[in-house]
């Protein structure tokens, strides 16, 4: 089957833009009283403009509310804008009628965060699965029930498990059938709106692994939305960090991880767990006071100044507080939203993770004595199994967890 | 405004126990003639005591319910043991028996359909098996603090916050009402809610999930418990908050000496809060030790598997994701055999005859369940 293979795309994406985000504004009434009078919005999103390329994974990482969903929704107009516009493959999604937009739908397709209600439970697999075929008139009778065994196999599940319902499979086991949902009408582009999130651990990663085995094999585009930081490092292949309903850094993993240009971005990095004892007693945290404010009621000026580490040790520089800093390149191919991001790249906050030597312990599964486990008919696994370790025996270096990486450049 | 954490934590392995000075060596510093050198000595020498014996020690602890699909086998002799002021971390997945060991620790698991089926559960020298309910509740009041997942079930949504604080301290210390409100304004400022006299009368809503947070910490320490039994506080939490949290948990426990059990199924925590850590799978502790030893050697496939399965900011970026195949199993069909072995690439027949041990690995501090690694007999390097 597949090979498996480098998690970022082995092509890096061209420069070629499939979805184009412009000035997007997503704003929500806030009404009251008993004529439901509008009182104010709530800035979901406000004023964000993005790109993401062709075959590209864009993850999108920040804190709740701060508009990662209601962005991922806008892209593909399951929610109606209130300024801007998006386009996809060149195409302004506003200006589509119903019909056309319809059409447009088949190319872009979205994985929702919660396994367990994102699948109607009165319907079976097969049916779930076959529901947007139909609805596209992709195919039908015998051809159909082909194609739902076909996705099925494809996402490592049973192919003859159409007529099962959901609540007979696991969380990481409905995820998948949610993927094979979303695959069925052949999209390019697919929204993934926090699809490990509510996984166990030992679960994510299988997931993950068919995601990317996915992208590599249909040459997907992804927006990969999650809050997970390492989890975003893995799969993408440029990372837009949000606050406040803004786009506030935008780059690829090695700006975003190593030379952090907005101090929430290194204040998110220096609050992420590392899974090495040795490696969080070395470390010094910014710890951000307080919480997030109302996307209702931004604070005026860059929205991060009330939490703002850069803004206290500047001395609480005036501009901070009056004017929103624009979305400026810092570097080639990285953007940052901050007055002072070129101090913010000098300091050492948020980036203890380079450099350091990774705990080093030898590969799971790999090495004499390792064996295939042999799969128990309840766990169809066709995909994840078989995770063949690719140095073999011997020494165990390289792979995930082990030593012998290099330091990052 | 910001606060830096520089390395504030305890040495793992060495246990959060202050040094205690030598009773034998009273004489000479205090004199027995008066009454303040009398309560000293027997002040050091009931900490000596304390000293040798560990705050808690749980052995062969089993829990068991009694569904209509059978007999659920929710913790299955579980054994460990607790120092002092020690940071001890379960971390495993959904449903592998986290959350009833620590109901069944302190009593708490529903029943029906649940009940502690075996064991024995000593806490601070007590058999708290053979305590009275009321008995058990007031050592619960007194002696252990709880933070659970989801602030808000656990909060009464009709209650202010300063007076379901107080009533702890009320009910608990015997505080006066007066003196109770202090002691709520005291802790609530304590764990970092600004004005907290002036949010006093605010109820559960008015608070944001991680200031929620802060007041269930606040309830669990009006008391000055020695254990505080952290159920996934920072799991509903962002990370920036759940930072928050930590270094709050973290920074109380060191002041006040207070043990801690904390269940996540997040293993950068683990590592980053915990002394020493119990890997749970379907019902057993299936690993423990001294969080270095342990990250660095996993000795049970199952604890190597899931440590080797997590992406790190830290590593090299673009391999593909060691798995662990397959799912847990259920908790109702359990066997003599190793419960990970459908699941484990180092298998052998005897996994599937035999049930391991917990057993000593390294050292005393390490032990591990797994006939693969077991001393003697090992076929995993
Ligand atoms: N009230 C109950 N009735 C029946 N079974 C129960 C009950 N409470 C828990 N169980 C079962 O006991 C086992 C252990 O549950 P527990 O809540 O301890 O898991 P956990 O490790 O805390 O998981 P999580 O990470 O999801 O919180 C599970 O199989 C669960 O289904
Ligand atoms: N349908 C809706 N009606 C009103 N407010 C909404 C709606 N959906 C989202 N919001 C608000 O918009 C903001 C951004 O939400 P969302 O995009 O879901 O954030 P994220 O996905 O980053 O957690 C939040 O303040 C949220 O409460
Ligand atoms: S513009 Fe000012 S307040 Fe905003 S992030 Fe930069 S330094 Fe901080
Ligand atoms: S006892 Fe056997 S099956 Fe179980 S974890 Fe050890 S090697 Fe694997
Ligand atoms: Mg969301
Ligand atoms: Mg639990």
């Amino acid at each position: 089957m597949i090979e498996p293979q480098a998690a970022p795309a082995a092509e890096p994406a061209t420069g070629q833009a499939l979805v184009e985000a412009e000035n997007l504004k997503v704003h929500f009434p806030i009404t009251s009283g008993l004529f439901q009078r509008t009182v104010g919005a709530v800035r979901a999103v406000d004023d964000i403009t993005f790109d993401i390329r062709k075959g590209e994974t864009l993850g999108l990482v920040g804190e709740s509310g701060c508009g990662k969903s209601t962005t991922g929704r806008a892209l593909i107009r399951l929610r109606e804008l209130t300024d801007g516009v998006v386009r996809f493959d060149g195409v302004d999604l506003t200006t589509l009628k119903r019909d056309q937009l319809r059409k447009m739908r088949r190319r872009m397709q979205i994985i929702f965060q919660d396994p367990y209600s994102s699948l109607n439970p009165r319907m079976t697999v097969g049916s779930i699965i076959s529901e947007p075929i139909e609805t596209h008139n992709l195919a039908s009778g015998r051809g159909k029930l082909e194609r739902v065994k076909e996705l099925l196999a494809l996402v490592g599940l049973n192919p003859n498990y159409t007529n099962r319902y959901p609540h007979e499979f696991s969380g990481g086991q409905r995820q998948r059938i949610g993927v094979a949902r979303s695959l069925a009408v052949e999209p390019e582009f697919i929204v993934c709106d926090e699809p490990i999130s509510a996984l166990d651990v030992s679960i994510q990663a299988q997931v993950l692994n068919l995601l990317v085995e996915l992208r590599e094999q249909f040459g997907l585009t992804y927006l990969f939305i999650a809050h997970d930081l390492s989890v975003v490092r893995h799969i993408s292949d440029r990372i837009g960090v949000m606050y406040l309903g803004k786009v506030v850094e935008l780059g690829p993993p090695a700006a975003i991880y190593e030379t952090p240009a907005h101090p929430y971005t290194r204040a998110l990095l220096s609050a992420v767990p590392i899974p090495d004892p040795r490696a969080e007693r070395r470390r010094k945290r910014v710890i951000l006071t307080g919480d997030v404010p109302s996307p209702a009621n931004p604070p005026s000026g860059c929205r991060f100044h009330t939490r703002c580490w850069l803004y206290e040790r500047l001395g609480r520089p005036e501009n901070c507080r009056t004017d929103d800093p624009e979305l400026r390149i810092v570097q080639p191919d990285h953007r940052a939203a901050c007055h002072y991001a070129e101090d913010a790249m000098q300091s050492d906050v948020g980036v203890a993770h380079i450099g350091a030597e990774p705990i080093k312990r030898k590969a799971f599964g790999a090495g004499p004595g390792a064996h295939k486990p042999v799969a128990d008919d309840s766990v169809p696994a066709t995909l994840v199994t078989g995770v063949a370790p690719d140095e073999g025996t011997g020494g165990g270096t390289g792979g995930s967890g082990t030593g012998g990486a290099a330091p990052p450049e | 405004m910001t606060a830096t954490d520089d390395d504030r934590r305890v040495d793992p392995g060495s246990p959060a126990v202050a040094e205690l000075p030598d009773t034998e060596k009273l004489p000479e510093a205090v004199s027995l003639e008066t009454e303040e050198g009398r309560r000293l000595a027997a002040q050091l020498a009931d900490e000596k005591a304390r000293h040798a014996r560990k705050l808690l020690e749980v052995r062969d602890l089993s829990t068991q319910f009694f569904t209509k699909d059978g007999v659920v086998h929710a913790v299955d002799r579980v054994s460990f043991e607790l120092d002092y002021g020690e940071t001890l971390g379960l971390v495993g997945e959904s449903g592998c028996g986290k959350s009833v060991t620590a109901l069944s620790l302190t009593r708490l698991v529903p029943d029906p359909p649940g009940k502690i089926t075996s064991g024995e559960v000593i806490f601070d020298g007590v058999d708290i098996m053979k305590l009275s309910s009321e008995e058990m509740r007031l050592l619960r009041g007194k002696r252990i603090g709880f933070i659970f997942q989801d602030p808000m079930t656990s909060l009464n949504p009709t209650l202010t916050i300063g007076f379901q604080i107080a009533e702890s301290a009320r009910l608990h210390l015997g505080l006066s009402n007066r003196a109770a409100n202090d002691r709520a304004v005291e802790l609530l400022s304590k764990v970092g809610i600004p004005r907290a006299r002036d949010r006093m009368g605010d109820y559960p809503h008015q608070f944001s999930g991680g200031m929620r947070q802060r007041v269930m910490i606040a309830i669990a320490l009006a008391c000055d418990p020695m254990l505080l039994l952290a159920d996934e506080p920072t799991t509903a939490l962002d990370v920036t908050i759940q930072a928050q949290i930590l270094e709050l948990i973290r920074s109380l426990s060191d002041e006040f000496g207070t043990a801690v059990i904390l269940i996540t199924h997040d293993l950068g925590i683990a590592a980053g809060m915990c002394h020493r850590v119990n890997v749970m799978y379907a019902g057993q502790i299936v690993e423990t030790g001294v969080v270095d030893d342990l990250f660095e050697n996993p000795r049970m496939p199952y604890a190597w598997g899931l440590l080797d399965s997590l992406p790190r900011l830290d590593e090299e970026r673009g391999s593909r994701l060691r798995t662990i195949e397959g799912m847990p199993p259920d908790l109702i069909h359990v066997g003599d055999d190793c419960r990970f072995a459908p699941r484990c690439p180092y298998s052998r027949d005897i996994c599937l005859e035999d049930e391991p041990q917990l057993t000593e690995r390294e050292g005393p501090d390490h032990l591990a369940r797994c006939w693969g690694t077991e001393p003697g007999r090992a076929w995993i390097e």
